[in-house]
This record gives structure tokens, C-alpha cells and sequence, in this order.
């Protein structure tokens, strides 16, 4: 057998490997090019996901509103019937003088002009008289929002090339706008209303504070259920179960639920909560309620990992000195293991904010135009809100659905940034 | 009132932990040996109180509505509900408290004014109740506890028995919510083979459920057939699926063979970014950017494209599932053992030639449970395809014609007015039903494989 | 000691195979290996020994360049076989280590089936042109391997089937079908039961006849057993190089011979 030693072969390993080493080496830059060009294909996705809502939704948080110097006219608002008053006509008469062009004995020209003002406006003076009934009879500087059509002019997502019959606004319309923008009434400002409004028929009315509200009593229900019961089921399964038919049974239960499909947890809720125990629908609370049902799953495997990596030797040493099972789980295992279990359940609320189906199954898509005064209230919720936003059909909703997105992503981000900072500030090297 | 009942449960506690606690020190100062410290005599006759009394406060609140109107109904002048169907009842129910609440529209009868007023009368009872209940149970167990506190009483081990079952209740509702799961299903679906013969349901190849329906008109139409909506939903799911594997499968080997750590650990968490983003969120997307750019695609190439196609709605989905694909080939792949990277390596085998004949074999098992639990979310993606799916079943296999799926069905059968005798709304319940099955299936496959993988390697 | 039967043999007159000058190693912040000289010759079977953590593994495997796959870890100095540097950069560490073949400590077959394992190198590298000639190169190693006549009627059951013995025998039969100059082998007895390592041993010596076999061992009995020539590392460093014999029975250096003692360890 020494006829294959070094060199005596005709052709030597050596050359055989050689010969096919470029090809060899070439199929392994393939390969990498291929993974490259499958992670920056993920990436730009993320990318244009991201973009795309930035590009639509950053022109909501402006607002474009026009000032008006208005003369209260006390044979138009009478003080004794407040709240009640032509708070409309008062508007027009501080417009028209701007409008030279428009017939003021024409109904169907200042009706026409009148459309410049958003449908609340009138609402926005009312409130402001009805605070202070003296400004009846004086000249007040009143700032109202322009109605969607004329918002999407000047923010020029109407194109003024396209065909008139085309167009939302006519020649009349724009051009009545054109005068008020040389007069220099319009204005463009940061848009307060999408967070300090509730939802609205009227996407510049409409506001975010409803399904802020709404998602804030939702997830407060959420962990003020899911918290105490997911890590009283993790520390019990983890430090005291037997191990038994029982606890394998529930651990299995756990760790299916984890991945059950989201709708299937509304429908629990629709059957159980809604049907069998006749809760209020469109209520956070329920919400709140069956978000904590998908939550628990997450707290509890968190809460299991962060007792697992709490070292054994410090059960021992507690045990050590007398203190009881008990005693030493909920004195020493517990706190030790918080920072991760902390991490764990923001994780699990963060998922529950984003949270859409089982929420719109509950009827938390209404259509509800006053923030809930508490959890018992009807309203929507974040991402519920951007479904809602997201079927309107006019114009102005597709913007204000985006900028809802980034607002539910904000508070996303932040979320899991406490996380990762809790992660890194409290990690122990055991 | 309610909010007085939890003060007082409240207050009791604190009360009950101080009076033990205050005995128990007392006794020990007088100079007895206590078994168990004051703090733990303190905590029991807290427990003691807390438990039982909160369980009396939250299922009498839970039962409490039901109570009261089906005393109001009972109630009212013999005949008035003579003849009517459930949904008239309801609505009566509706008008009755809604006056009860104060909104009084038009002229209402004089018996539902009446029946307003005694169910207004009959809350305010039930929450006097309530409040007097949680008293009289608070102070009765607290005087038992406070008996209880001798130097031999077990306070610890009274208080820790009480914790230990109450950390069992914790750890059963998981148990609870899987059987809530399945009853709430099972028991609106055999409503719904009552009215739909399963096999109808099974094998029907027309879903219309949006068709006005009487009672006795249902079964003759034969439109609740799931074939198209289950095959709608395959469509979508393998889109999603034939775009999220190689482009998580190739990321994740480059990420764990390939990339220089540096570049390794800034795209591992951006590619986690995309598993983070709300589904809503891909749905808007979908129908902002995804499905428009299709068509604009389409129609450049003379392709004819349905407004929302299940191409659109399947790869925004896939796109969902990229970090979950790679997130489980990378672990799969990390655990293989180095003994085997190196065996390859020392050979002389280049890293692609040692990832692609050595560890993807062995990682297979891993990864292929990874794709299951995929699958079954993809089946269970809701938000992406009612977004961006379309509405009307189409038995159709081509991703470039509109399909509906099951969650859509859900979703849209159950949004708006749902009572639950309405054969829509139990349709939703039976494709529920059919979709918990599903998952539920692939899932625990999914797991059982994952989870021998892991023991294999060990 | 009695089973420390030194074995004498005339190996001087090898040519030198791989010799190493100045080699230092560094895992990140760590000075593994100290400064080391060593000339290895041909067709003979050198032992590294040292306590556990003095660095002899970690200078095995800089002979067939394995410590590229660890990030941290950097090698400075030369390392030559047939005097040509390894670290030279125009030197594809694929084509090397199909020079250099390695078994390591514990038996890491492939979960494939014993033939497919051997014949893993081979084809890769391109050796066999036909499904004859890879058949004959499958059989002479796994023949080399001494374990043919155990496995030749299962040659498609899974490798990692076999006993622990067999396997490492199937790994150093899968080590010389890619034809190497060089064995490099790390600790390939410590996860075999004793007649396993017997048979291990045994086929070492064997070896000999065509390779240049490096062994690195824990058991001092195993390198007096098997190799001509036996290099002692301490603390990273090359403390003595000699031949078997004169290293167990007269060592220069005082920590050679407290090793050999039994008092460091």
C-alpha cells in the first residue's frame, strides 16, 4: 500500500485539488451573494414599509387653517339661547369680504364658499362664545381649520392639471382659495387635533385620543390581569410543580396557545364574555380582557426563563438558613429574576398594542366621537383606528391612517426600547 | 357602588393583616414562643379575607346583568312577548334599559316605563347587595382569623397553602382558556350543523353567506360550502410561504456562515424589526403600495390583475414571516454541534460546501418545524387579508385573481350587529372552529418536531 | 509504569516535514502560544503533552490553519510543510487541509451513511472521475481505517450507527481518503473506551508507513506508546522536543520531568 505515498501517484492530490478550486470557490460566492441579496431584499422592504408611511403620514401632522377677523354679530348670536346660534353665517360674513368675486345675494356661491371651512368649524366658535358670552357684539381673531378638499390643495396632493370634472375642487373653489392665500389668512400649523380630537366623519377634525385612550385602558386591564396571573402560573410551574400529568398538560396548553391564531381569541371573547356573560361590546375593558388571554402565554414563558437563569446555588444558600420554599422563591428567586420578567411582559404588551383582530371582532371598530372616560366606555383603539381610517373613502384618511401607523409604531419602539435598556442595565453574568 | 364594595374589601384586609398581626405581636411579648412569626398571622387573615370575598365580588358582578334582566323580562304583562322571535326580545330589553338610563326616545309604552323603573329599582338593589354581602362576608371572616391566632397556629403554613393554590388557579387558566376555546367554538358550530348539514359545509363549493337568508330557506341554498374559502386561504398561505423561505433560509445562513460578526449583529435585530411591525400595518401597506405597484406591473405587461389580489395580500405576508423563517434557521443551524462544522472544515471543505452539504442536513428537522409554525400563522394571519384580500370566495388556484380566507370570512361575518342565532354569525363560528383545528394540528406537530431536534443535539 | 514500553526506533533520518518558527498565537487578549520552534519529520509519529490549557491543541490546529474559523484567534510567525509557509496568502486553506487531514477528540461522523462519509472529501475535492474509482477509493480508506471488514456490508447505514471506536476509526479512514501528507490528530482517543483505544493505537502505528502523523495527547502512556517523537508544552510554551525515549527516560528540562512524575497536571 505505499504506491499512493506522496508524489509517486501520477497525478497528485494536491493537482486534482487544484484543478477544480476556482469552481469550488466561485459556487461559495454564490451562495453568500445569494444570502445578501435576500437580506437586502428584507431590508428594503422594511425599508419602503417605513418610508411609505413616513412619505403619506408626515403631511397629517400639518394642518392647514385660516384666520379670520370675526365680527359676532348679536343679531346672529343671541346670548339667551346659547349654545344656539347662526355660528355658520357669522363665519361667512368675516369670509366673504376676502372673496370680491363672490355674489353675497347668491345662496349657491356663498354656500359654495363656505365649503372652505372645515364642518366643525362653526363648533370651534360656538365653544369659544359659550366660555366667554361677552365676545357677543366684538371682533374676534378665530382660527378654524380648512374643510379635507382644500387642505389637500394646499398641501398639493390635488393636481390642478387634472380635467375639472375630475377634481373634487372646481376652478371657482380654487380659485376663491388662491384670493384667501394671497390675503395671507391661510396658514399651515402642526397639526394638535390628531392627538387632542377624538375620531371623526371629517378627517380634519379627526383625532387620535379616543384610540389612545382606548388602547391605554386596554393594555392597563391587560397587565393589571395578565401580570399577577402570569407569573403566579411561571413561578408555580417553574419552582413547585410536581412533575405530573397535570403540569405536563398545562405546559403543553401554554405553549399551543402561544400560537393560536389571534381571530380565534375573539371569537372566545365574542362567545364567552359578549354572549355568555353579556359584557358591554366595544368596551376596552373586554379588550383589556381578552389581550390578557393572549398575553399570559408570553409572560409566562419570560418569567420562566429569567427563574431558570437565577442560579440554583441561591435557592440553596436561602434554603440553607432555614427559610421556606416560599420564602425563598418570593425573597430572593423573584426579585432576582424581575429585570427579565419586566422585559418579558413589556415585550407581551407591546404584541397586545398591536393587536387588531380580536379587538374588531369585540367591536372595537365603532365609530365613536368622544374619548372613553374610562375602561367601561365605548371607543376604539390604536390599531383598530388605523383599520377604521384605512377603509374611509375620502382623501384626507389616507394620510391620517399613516400618520396613526407611525404613532402606533413611536409607541412600539419605545416600548421595546425600555425593554432592551432594562435588558442591558439589569443583565446579571451569573 | 361597585367601587365602594372594593374599598370595603379593601379596608378589610388591612384591618384583618394589623388585628393578627397586633394579637400575634401580643402574645409574643406576653411571652409565648409563636410557631409562626406576626407577619405571617397578619397575612393569613389578609388571605383569608381577599380570596373568597373578591371571588363573591366578581361573580356576582358577572352575574348580576343576566339576573336582573331575565327578572325585568319575566316580569313584564303576561302576553307582551307572546309570538316575538329573540332578536324582538332583545330589542325590547334594549328600549327597556336605555329608558332605564335615562334616553327616552319618542313615547314609549307604559309597561316598558314600568319595567324601566324596576330595573333601575332592581340594580340599585343588587348593588346594595353587593355592598352588604362583602361587608357581613369581610367582617365574618375576619373575627374566624382573628380566633385563629394562638402561639401554636400555623399561620406560614396556612398562608402558603392559601398562595400555593392560588398560584394553581394562575397556572389552570391556561387550561380555562384552551376550554373556553373549545366549547365557545364547539357549541356555536353544532348550532350551525343544525341549520348547515356538515357535509354541505365540508364539501359545498359556493360560499355566499352574504345572501338574506330565511330560516327555511337555508339549507335548500347550500351556500355555506368552505371549499372555496379554505381554498382561497392555501393560495394566500403558499404565496406567503414560497416567498418567506428562501428569503429567510438564505439569510439566516448567511448571517450565521457568512457575515463578519460586526454586520451579523446590526442585521440580526433590523431583521427582527420586521416580525415587530403590527399586522395592521402590513395590511395598510398592502393596500398602499403592494397592490397598487402589482397592478401598475401587471398592466405594463398585459396581464390582467384583480384589484386585490391574493399575490398582494400573500407577499406582504411573506415578507411577515421572514424573521420568523430565519429567526428558526438560525437557531436550527446554531445547534448544530461545532464537532460536525469543524469535521467538514478539516476535510477541506469550503464554508458554502460545508453549509450546504453538513449543516442544512442536519439542521433540516429544526427548520422544518420552523416552516410548520409558519404555515399555521400564516393560516391564521387575520389583519394583512382582510385588509388586503378580497371578500367574494373565488374557487379559484391562480394568485393573480381575488380570493377570500378564512379569517376574512370570520372577520367580515362578525363585524356590525351579530346575535347569535343568525346562521352568518355561526357560520363564523364553524370556520373558527375548522381553523383552531388546523393550527392546532400543525402546531403541535411543528413543536413535537422542534423539540426531538433539540434533544437530538443536546 | 510498566506498561510505558518506549519503542526505539531510527527516525533521524526522516527529512523534516513541517517545521515551525516563531509561531505565536493569540485568542483576542491571550497569548496561547509562546514564541515555539519545532521541526516534525516525515513519516513518523510526534506526540504533543502538557497539562490540559498549556496550549498543544490550539497549536495542532494552527497546522492545518482550523483556528481561522475562530474569530478572535491570530497567528504570527511561520508555519512550513515541504518548506512552503501555510500562512503565505496566496495558500487557500481548502486546498491545505486537504493536505493536512484532522480526527478530533470526540468521533464526529456525519449523519449520513458510512460511505457517504468517507467518500465526503473525495468528491468534493474532485478526486474520483467515476463511481468505480470513488468506490476504490472509499475501500482502500475505510481498509486503512481498519474498520473495513466491520462495516463493508453496511456501507449505506448511518455513520453515526457505529460504536464509539468504530466511528473514530471511520473518521481517520474519512481523514485519509482526500490522500493527506499530514494526520493531524487531537486527543482521538479520550472519548473511547479502553480495547477501542487499543485498536486506535494499533492503527496509528500503521500510519506511519504513509503520513506524517501529529498526536496530541493527555495520556503520557499513549505517547510512549505510539510516537518516535514527543514534544512537552507548558504554559504555551515549547518546553522540550526530543525523541520518545529520551524525553520519558532523561529529560533535560526540570518541568519536563516533574510532568512526567506526575507533579504538574
Amino acid at each position: 500500500m505505499t504506491d499512493i505515498s506522496h508524489g509517486s501517484a501520477p497525478q497528485t492530490t494536491i493537482d486534482k485539488v487544484q484543478a477544480s478550486l476556482a469552481r469550488r470557490h466561485r459556487k461559495q460566492y454564490i451562495l453568500q451573494g445569494f444570502g445578501i441579496v435576500a437580506i437586502s431584499i428584507a431590508f428594503l422592504m422594511l425599508f419602503i414599509l417605513l418610508w411609505s408611511q413616513i412619505a403619506t403620514g408626515y403631511k397629517a401632522f400639518m394642518q392647514t387653517n385660516i384666520t379670520l377677523e370675526v365680527f359676532v354679530d348679536p343679531e346672529e348670536v343671541d346670548a339667551g339661547k346659547l349654545p344656539r346660534g347662526n355660528f355658520d353665517d357669522v363665519l361667512v360674513a368675516a369670509l366673504l369680504p376676502y372673496l370680491p368675486n363672490v355674489d353675497a345675494s347668491s345662496r349657491a356661491d356663498v354656500r359654495t364658499a363656505s365649503g372652505i371651512f372645515s364642518n366643525g368649524a362653526q363648533f370651534y366658535l360656538r365653544n369659544r362664545i359659550v366660555e366667554d358670552p361677552s365676545l357677543i357684539g366684538q371682533t374676534i381673531t378665530m382660527r378654524v381649520p380648512v374643510s379635507d378638499p382644500y387642505d389637500q390643495l394646499y398641501k398639493e396632493l390635488v393636481d390642478r392639471d387634472t380635467p375639472e370634472n375630475l377634481r373634487r375642487l372646481d376652478n371657482t373653489q380654487i380659485s376663491n382659495f388662491d384670493q384667501l392665500y394671497e390675503a395671507g389668512v391661510i396658514t399651515s400649523r402642526l397639526n394638535t387635533a390628531l392627538i387632542t380630537n377624538a375620531d371623526s366623519r371629517f378627517p380634519e377634525l379627526a383625532g387620535l385620543k379616543g384610540a389612545l385612550l382606548g388602547s391605554f385602558w386596554a393594555l392597563l386591564t391587560c397587565f393589571l390581569i395578565a401580570f399577577p396571573l402570569g407569573i403566579g402560573a411561571a413561578v408555580y410551574l417553574e419552582e413547585f410543580a410536581p412533575k405530573n400529568k397535570l403540569s405536563d398538560f398545562i405546559e403543553v396548553n401554554i405553549n399551543n396557545l402561544a400560537a393560536v391564531p389571534s381571530v380565534v381569541f375573539g371569537l372566545l371573547a365574542l362567545a364567552v364574555f359578549i354572549g355568555w356573560f353579556g359584557m358591554p361590546r366595544s368596551v376596552p375593558f373586554v379588550g383589556g380582557l381578552t389581550l390578557a388571554l393572549m398575553t399570559m402565554p408570553t409572560i409566562i414563558i419570560a418569567t420562566r426563563a429569567a427563574l431558570k437563569a437565577v442560579p440554583p446555588s441561591i435557592r440553596e444558600a436561602a434554603l440553607g438558613v432555614g427559610a421556606s420554599k416560599q420564602q425563598v422563591v418570593f425573597g430572593h428567586v423573584v426579585p432576582l429574576a424581575m429585570p427579565g420578567i419586566l422585559t418579558g411582559t413589556i415585550i407581551g404588551l407591546a404584541q397586545a398594542l398591536g393587536e387588531t383582530a380580536p379587538l374588531l371582532l369585540i367591536g372595537m371598530n365603532a365609530f365613536i366621537t368622544s374619548a372613553p372616560g374610562s375602561p367601561f366606555d365605548s371607543s376604539t383603539a390604536l390599531p383598530t383606528q388605523i383599520f377604521i381610517w384605512a377603509d374611509s373613502p375620502e382623501r384626507g384618511f389616507v394620510s391620517r391612517t399613516s400618520a396613526a401607523i407611525l404613532v402606533l409604531l413611536t409607541f412600539l419602539i419605545a416600548m421595546n426600547a425600555i425593554a432592551i435598556y432594562l435588558r442591558s442595565k439589569f443583565e446579571r453574568k451569573w | 357602588m361597585t367601587t365602594l364594595a372594593f374599598a370595603i374589601l379593601l379596608a378589610a384586609c388591612m384591618v384583618a393583616y394589623a388585628l393578627n398581626r397586633r394579637a400575634a405581636t401580643g402574645l409574643r411579648d406576653g411571652g409565648q414562643r409563636l410557631h409562626s412569626v406576626s407577619g405571617y398571622h397578619g397575612l393569613f387573615a389578609l388571605l383569608m379575607i381577599l380570596v373568597p370575598v373578591l371571588v363573591v365580588i366578581l361573580l356576582w358582578l358577572v352575574l348580576q346583568g343576566a339576573v336582573v334582566n331575565r327578572l325585568v323580562m319575566s316580569s313584564l304583562p303576561e302576553g307582551t312577548l307572546d309570538g316575538l322571535g329573540k332578536g324582538q326580545v332583545d330589542l325590547i330589553l334594549a328600549e327597556i334599559q336605555s329608558i332605564a338610563g335615562g334616553r327616552v326616545f319618542g313615547e314609549p309604552e307604559v309597561w316598558k316605563i314600568a319595567a324601566a323603573e324596576r330595573f333601575s329599582g332592581l340594580l340599585q338593589s343588587a348593588a346594595l347587595g353587593l355592598v352588604l354581602v362583602t361587608a357581613l362576608l369581610s367582617l365574618a371572616i375576619m373575627f374566624f382569623a382573628r380566633s385563629k391566632v394562638s402561639a401554636e397556629f400555623r399561620a406560614r403554613q396556612g398562608a402558603e397553602r392559601i398562595i400555593s393554590g392560588l398560584m394553581i388557579f394562575c397556572s389552570v387558566i391556561a387550561i380555562f382558556t384552551t376550554v373556553g376555546i373549545v366549547a365557545s367554538l364547539a357549541f356555536e358550530t353544532v348550532k350551525f350543523l343544525k341549520l348547515v348539514p356538515l357535509t354541505d359545509f365540508l364539501f359545498g363549493t359556493s360560499w355566499e353567506p352574504q345572501i338574506p337568508i330565511r330560516a327555511d330557506q337555508v339549507a335548500a341554498e347550500g351556500a355555506f360550502g368552505w371549499l372555496p374559502v379554505i381554498v382561497g386561504t392555501i393560495v394566500i398561505t403558499i404565496v406567503a410561504i414560497v416567498i418567506a423561505i428562501p428569503i429567510g433560509l438564505l439569510s439566516a445562513i448567511y448571517l450565521n456562515e457568512f457575515a463578519p460578526k460586526p454586520v451579523r449583529s446590526v442585521c440580526k435585530p433590523i431583521l427582527e424589526v420586521l416580525a415587530g411591525v403590527p399586522t395592521v400595518v402590513y395590511g395598510f401597506f398592502a393596500i398602499l403600495v403592494v397592490a397598487p405597484a402589482i397592478r401598475s406591473l401587471g398592466a405594463a405587461w398585459g396581464i390582467d390583475v384583480a384589484p386585490n389580489t391574493a399575490l398582494a395580500a400573500g407577499g406582504v405576508m411573506g415578507i411577515m414571516l421572514v424573521p420568523f423563517i430565519s429567526s428558526f434557521a438560525d437557531d436550527a443551524l446554531s445547534a448544530v454541534p461545532r464537532a460536525l462544522r469543524d469535521g467538514a472544515l478539516a476535510l477541506g471543505a469550503t464554508r458554502a460546501e460545508t453549509v450546504m452539504n453538513v449543516l442544512f442536513p442536519a439542521a433540516i428537522p429544526g427548520i422544518v418545524g420552523g416552516v410548520l409554525l409558519a404555515v399555521s400563522r400564516a393560516i391564521g394571519e387575520t389583519m394583512i387579508v382582510v385588509m388586503a384580500a378580497g371578500l367574494m370566495a373565488n374557487l379559484t388556484l391562480n394568485p393573480l385573481e381575488s380570493v377570500t380566507t378564512v379569517t376574512v370570512q370570520i372577520v367580515t361575518l362578525l363585524i356590525g350587529d351579530t346575535s347569535f342565532d343568525n346562521p352568518k354569525t355561526l357560520a363564523a363560528f364553524a370556520l373558527g372552529m375548522m381553523l383552531f383545528i388546523v393550527t392546532l394540528i400543525i402546531n403541535i406537530f411543528a413543536l413535537r418536531i422542534v423539540r426531538k431536534y433539540r434533544e437530538a443535539y443536546d | 509504569m510498566d506498561d510505558l514500553r518506549v519503542v526505539t526506533r531510527d527516525i533521524d533520518t526522516h527529512a523534516t516535514k513541517i517545521s515551525a518558527k516563531n509561531v505565536q498565537v493569540y485568542y483576542g487578549e491571550t497569548h496561547a502560544i509562546k514564541d515555539v520552534n519545532v521541526e516534525i519529520k516525515e513519516h513518523t509519529v510526534t506526540a504533543f503533552i502538557g497539562p490540559s490549557g498549556c496550549g498543544k491543541s490550539t497549536f495542532l490546529r494552527s497546522i492545518n490553519r482550523m483556528n481561522d474559523t475562530i474569530d478572535i484567534c491570530r497567528v504570527e510567525g511561520d508555519i512550513l510543510i515541504d518548506g512552503q509557509d501555510i500562512y503565505d496568502r496566496n495558500i487557500d486553506p481548502v486546498q491545505l487541509r486537504a493536505r493536512v487531514g484532522m480526527v478530533f477528540q470526540k468521533p464526529n461522523p456525519f449523519p449520513k451513511s458510512i460511505y457517504d462519509n468517507v467518500a465526503y472529501g473525495p468528491k468534493i475535492h474532485g478526486l474520483a472521475r467515476t463511481k468505480a474509482e470513488l468506490d476504490e477509493i472509499v475501500e482502500k480508506s475505510l481498509r486503512r481505517g481498519a474498520i473495513w471488514d466491520e462495516v463493508k456490508d453496511r456501507l449505506h447505514a448511518p455513520g453515526t450507527g457505529l460504536s464509539g471506536g468504530q466511528q473514530q476509526r471511520l473518521c481517520i479512514a474519512r481523514a485519509v481518503a482526500t490522500e493527506p501528507d499530514v494526520l493531524l490528530m487531537d486527543e482521538p482517543c479520550s472519548a473511547l473506551d479502553p480495547i477501542a483505544t487499543a485498536q486506535v493505537e494499533e492503527l496509528i502505528d500503521q500510519l506511519r508507513e504513509s503520513y506524517t502523523v501529529v498526536i496530541v495527547t493527555h495520556s503520557m502512556q499513549q505517547a510512549a506508546r505510539v510516537s518516535q517523537k514527543t514534544a512537552f508544552f507548558h504554559l504555551g510554551s515549547l518546553v522540550e522536543y526530543g525523541n520518545t525515549d529520551e524525553i520519558f527516560t532523561n529529560p533535560k528540562d526540570s518541568r519536563t520531568e516533574s510532568y512526567i512524575s506526575g507533579r504538574i497536571g
